[in-house]
Order: C-alpha cells, then structure tokens, then sequence
C-alpha cells in the first residue's frame, strides 16, 4: 500500500469529490494561489480553477455566510478555516443560521456544507490558536463534528462528509499532523460518520481519545503494556453523534475508562462520556471513570506551561494505574 | 393623465398591499385580543409598497430573504394566507410546519428563503444564496432584504465586499424605517444616508421613496437588469415607515402621534388608490369588491389555522438532521 502524509488524504478527499461533483467547491483563505496555509489545496487551483478554489479575503463571518446561503442553495461548499479558532467570528452563522435553518423552516432547507480546518494547539502558539473546539460545537443540535487521527481516517470520513452527509459537518484537523504519514489504499473508500474504531485491543483498561491526543493514548498503552497492563484504545473519530455503543461494550470488557482529550475540562467531550458510560454502564465499572483534559486555563507561551497544559504520556499512564489501583 | 403602469399593475399592487395590510391587522387581533398568536411578532404595516414593487420588478425564480418583519415578503411570493396564519397560530399546516412562527416564515418552493431572526445575519446568508445562483450559471437575482438596524451590524460590510468581489446577482435592499426597534438612525452612526455605505465598496447605490410602489418597481428594476446583466450588485435604500411599534409589545415612547400621522398622509395604498380612480382602471366600488374579496380570504385563514392540528409531539426531535437517521443525544 501507498504512503502518504495527512494533508495529501485531505486532498485527494476534497479532488475526488470534485472530480464526481460539480457542486462541490472549496473557499477559504489562501487555499488558491498561495496552495494553503498548511498545503493542504496545493494543486487544486491548477487542477479545478478558480471558480471552483476560490481565495477569500479574511472574512470569517462573511465567507462562512456565503458558503451557507450557497449549501441552502444547491450547493455542496467545502470551507477552509486556517484554524478553528478563528471560525468563532462566524459562529453566529454556524449556530444561528447552519443548524438551525432546517429545524426553522420545517425541513425545507438542509444545509449540506464542511468545514474544516486545523484545531486545537500546535506547539507555542499562544492563547488565540490553541483551542480545540470539538466540545463547542458537538453542543450544537443539528451540526456533527468529526475529528481524525491519521490520514486513513481522515480521507475516508471527509470523503463521506462531502459527498453523503446532508447536514453541517465541522471537521476538525490538526496541524501538527498534516505531515504525518499514513498506508492509504488506491482504491477509493468512505468511512461512515458515527463509528469509533479499536486502534488498539486490550483486557485490563479503556483508552478513549480523538485526534492528536490519540498519540497520547496510544504512547500510554505502549508504555503500559512494558508493565503488563493490557489497554484497549478506542479512537472516536467522529465526536458527534458520539459512538458511545463501542466504548460501552469496550467497558464491559475492561472495566475501567481513562479518556484523553485537548478539550478544556467543563462541559467538554469526556464529560458526556462518562455521563453516558455511568448511566448505560454503572454495574459494569471497577473504578470511577477518569480524564486528562487541558488545563482549566487559556494557553500561555512559555515551553514549560505550554506542554503542561495539555495531556501527555506519562501524566495518562499515571491515571491509568490510579483506577487500576495499581499505585498512586 | 399618462401613468407609469400598467392598469394591470396597479391594481396587482392594490390587492397585494391591501391582502397583506388586512392579513396583518387580522393576525395582530388575534395575538391581542384573542391570545391565539405568541412571541414576537413584527408588523410590516406601511412598507406594503416595497413588497409590491419588488415583485413587479422580478420574476417568481428570483429569491427573497429578509429579517424578522417577515410576513408582507412571504405573502407577496405566493406563500398562501392560510400556511402564513397557521404558522402564527404554531400550528402544523404552517408554511414552516409551525417550527418557525412568525420570524421565521420560509417557503423554498416559492424562492421565500425566510424570515431570519439574528439583525443582518440575512445579509450574508443572502450573499450566499446570490453566489450559488452565479455559481449554477442562472440568470435569477436574489432580493436580501435588511432594515436601518441591521445596516450596522459588520455582516453588511464584509458581505458587501464580497458580493462587489465576486459580483453577484443580489439587490441590498435596506428598508430604512428610521427605527432599528426604539433607536432613531440619527443615533446609529455619524452616516444617516445609509445608502452611502456602498460608497466605500464602490458599490452602486441609490435612495428610494419606499412608501411608493412606482419608486420601488423602478430603483429595483434598474437594480435587477444590472445583475442579470452581470454587473454585480446594488444598494437600494427605501425610505419607509412602519405604523406599528418594532414588535407587538412595543410602547413606541420613542416617537409622537403626530410623526406617525405624517407618516400615514403618504400610505402607500392610498396613493395607489388615488392613481387607479384618477385614471378611471376601477371604480371605488371595484374596490370595495377587492377588499370584500381580500377580507374572506383573511377571515378563512383564520378558521383555518383555529381547525388545524397541532404538529404530532413527535415532532420535537424531528428536523434536526436533514439525515433522519442520525441518532440524538437522548436520556
């Protein structure tokens, strides 16, 4: 199988539902004759042209209302934050308008649009560019939220946005794993929205994570299982609708659930996990489910606060062992 | 004495006004008095004129989108009186299926893109519809529709921008009613000739007498060949009025009896009226014909929505994903 890096499966995602479509287009900034922010569209002008990979001024707000009239309008729009965090100066189109507009008008406007973009942090960049957003907007009735770890994944999943999902789809990206290299198969494939996948199989303890906390998750179990201890590790993939079903049976094996997330800690995707996991899977728990979030803090710069505020490996073999009993 | 239309037209623009002016009055009495309609509710009582010019001067493939003061434009594009009172009264034969109430009409099989209830966020959300249109090589024109209020928010300018950009088929239509709810325009921005902020995009604009069926059909035509023509977009700004506070439960101490009575010598369907018995296009007594006509269909939209069903309890959790499928996070 071939070998390619992350940003390369987003791409061949995004031309081969152009390819197939010709409602599909791609809008954002920089994403035409710069070739991305990130690379992620390199090619697609010369490939598509410029009424179908189109620049846009910075322009959150605007552009994001544009490609939803487009969606509400026959069109299937892939839009291109540089990074989530700047999507926030359009989320009044997002909630008020994306989401609500079928709902409003009675199921007479759908809103067959994905955005995408990098999320959460990427090494010292500060407080403005280091939120991961997955928590805000799975909160959001109406909208799904997809969130991949490897290029595999992020092909298939983007390919299924674009072309089958009929309704608003944030796709959550990351930059520091645009170059990450991955097998992917020559022919084409999708990967269905609302499926988790066992990365990892175990016996003794649940690992559930998404996006580049999967490292985390997966760098513990490796670590773990230098000391015996056998954790399954269950990759989410799509925040919601959240796949709760995997992880419940993962549970019933296990009895025991650590999950690891970039989100801040209030409200955040663990938290409706272990609500979830309580109420469908009390009986079958040994310990009480526990997390490693970010810190209950905006980002600060400095290498040392940076690396703290976010999860890592040791720090989540530690857990791991607090709700084995195993020490403290 | 030679008029500027059709007879034909000005008596389309007689029974339109009047269907919604009679529709509105019958509506806002059975919020009040009878407690049949609730939440916000925002009359277009005396702009009937821009609804009216607007619709002579497009085709029904043209879109419309607008703001919360949304009835008028959705009764103008076809949307049936009976779905429009229903949707009031939240009942499920509404023309959103009683989801959206009286903010949020929508009639996509009628290009009525709603009644969108965030001030200005239409604006974008039309310039969206507009590129679509361009973008599937039509030749439809899309009317967003916005008022003085919205005309501050920051989705106008960089929809304009974008809209000039990429000059998109769409008419900026800001019905400058000289209230955004109790705030006067001069006490919006040091710009009270709103139509001026076009100025910094390069933007066509132009001011229109919005209480005047004639001045709207001509400033939107001018508007609309140009766009069809591909030449981009346009601001009209309407110079109009509303007789009715900002929403139903507005006590208007904002403005005296008598600015509103000088407002009322130029209603709009009254001068329509003058200009059809002028020239002899009907009697007072057609009229009255049309108004016994207008009145029936008014009083049958009301026993309609009173018979109607409310939507099944099921409803609740239907029309959030256009996927029914999709499973919803449920305790």
């Amino acid at each position: 199988m071939r070998t390619i890096a992350f940003r390369e499966a987003l791409r061949e995602a995004m031309s081969e539902e152009m390819r197939r479509d010709e409602r599909v287009f791609l809008m954002g900034e920089e994403v035409a004759e710069y070739n991305g922010a990130y690379k992620v569209s390199q090619g697609m002008l010369a490939e598509f042209g410029p009424k179908r990979v189109i620049d846009t001024p910075i322009s959150e707000l605007g552009f994001t209302a544009v490609g939803v009239g487009a969606a509400q309008n026959g069109l299937r729009p892939v839009v291109e934050f540089m990074t989530w965090n700047f999507a926030v100066l359009a989320l009044d189109q997002i909630l008020n308008t994306a989401s609500k507009m079928l709902a409003m008008s009675g199921g007479q406007i759908s809103c067959p649009i994905v955005f995408r973009g990098g999320n959460g942090s990427a090494g010292q960049l500060g407080a403005q560019h280091s939120t991961a957003f997955e928590s805000y907007f799975a909160n959001i009735p109406g909208i799904k939220v997809v969130s991949p770890s490897n290029p595999y994944d992020a092909k298939g999943l983007l390919k299924q946005a674009i072309r089958y999902e009929e309704d608003p789809v944030m796709f959550m990206e990351s930059e520091v794993l645009y170059g990450d290299k991955g097998e992917i198969p020559e022919e084409e494939y999708y990967i269905p929205l609302g499926k988790a996948d066992i990365k990892r199989q175990g016996r003794d303890v649940t690992i559930v994570s998404f996006n580049k906390m999967m490292k985390v998750a997966l760098g513990a179990a490796a670590e773990l299982e230098k000391e015996g201890i056998s954790a399954e590790v269950i990759d989410l993939r799509t925040i919601k609708p959240l796949d709760w079903q995997t992880i419940l049976e993962s549970v019933k094996k296990t009895n025991r659930l650590v999950i690891v997330e970039e989100q801040w800690p209030f409200a955040s995707i663990s938290s409706e996990i272990s609500y979830r996991i309580q109420k469908e899977g009390f009986d079958y728990l040994d310990a009480p489910i526990r997390r490693i979030t970010s810190a209950d803090a905006p980002m600060h710069y400095a290498p040392n606060l940076a690396a703290l505020a976010i999860p890592d490996v040791s720090r989540t073999v530690k857990l791991v062992k607090e709700v084995m009993y195993l020490k403290k | 004495m030679a008029t500027k239309f059709s007879k034909e037209t000005y008596l389309y623009w007689y029974e339109l006004m009047q269907l919604i002016r009679q529709f509105e009055l019958k509506a806002e009495e059975m919020y009040k008095m009878a407690g049949k309609i609730r939440g916000f509710f925002h009359a277009y009582i005396g702009q009937e004129a821009i609804a009216a010019g607007c619709m002579t001067a497009t085709t029904p493939d043209d879109p419309f989108i607008t703001g919360y003061r949304d009835h008028g434009l959705a009764l103008s594009k076809g949307t049936s009186p009976n779905a429009c009172m229903a949707e009031l009264y939240g009942k499920a034969t509404g023309c959103a299926k009683g989801k959206g109430g009286s903010m949020h009409f929508f009639d996509v099989k009628n290009k009525f893109f709603g009644g969108h209830g965030i001030v200005g966020a239409q604006i974008g959300t039309g310039t969206g519809l507009a590129f679509a249109e361009k973008y599937k090589g039509t030749n439809n024109v899309v009317l967003t529709f916005f008022g003085d209020g919205a005309a501050r928010q920051g989705i106008l300018h960089e929809s304009f921008n974008l809209a000039m950009l990429w000059k998109l088929p769409i008419v900026f239509i800001c019905e400058n009613n000289n209230y955004a709810m109790g705030t006067s325009v001069e006490r919006t921005s040091n710009v009270i000739d709103i139509y001026k902020l076009a100025d910094a995009y390069e933007m066509p604009a132009d001011q229109a007498d919005g209480m005047s069926a004639e001045a709207v059909h001509e400033s939107i035509a001018r508007a609309v060949k140009r766009a069809r023509e591909g030449d981009g977009p346009t601001l009209i700004e309407m110079k109009t009025y509303r007789y009715k506070g900002h929403s139903i439960s507005d006590p208007q101490k904002y403005r005296s009896k008598e600015e509103v009575d000088e407002y009322k010598e130029q209603d709009p369907i009254n001068k329509v009226i003058k200009t059809i018995l002028d020239n002899n296009f009907a009697t007072t007594a057609d009229l009255n014909e049309i108004d016994t006509k207008i009145s029936a269909v008014v009083e049958a939209s009301v026993k309609f929505a009173e018979e109607s069903p409310w939507p099944d309890d099921s409803e609740v959790l239907k029309d959030v994903y256009a996927d029914a499928s999709t499973p919803l996070t449920v305790d």
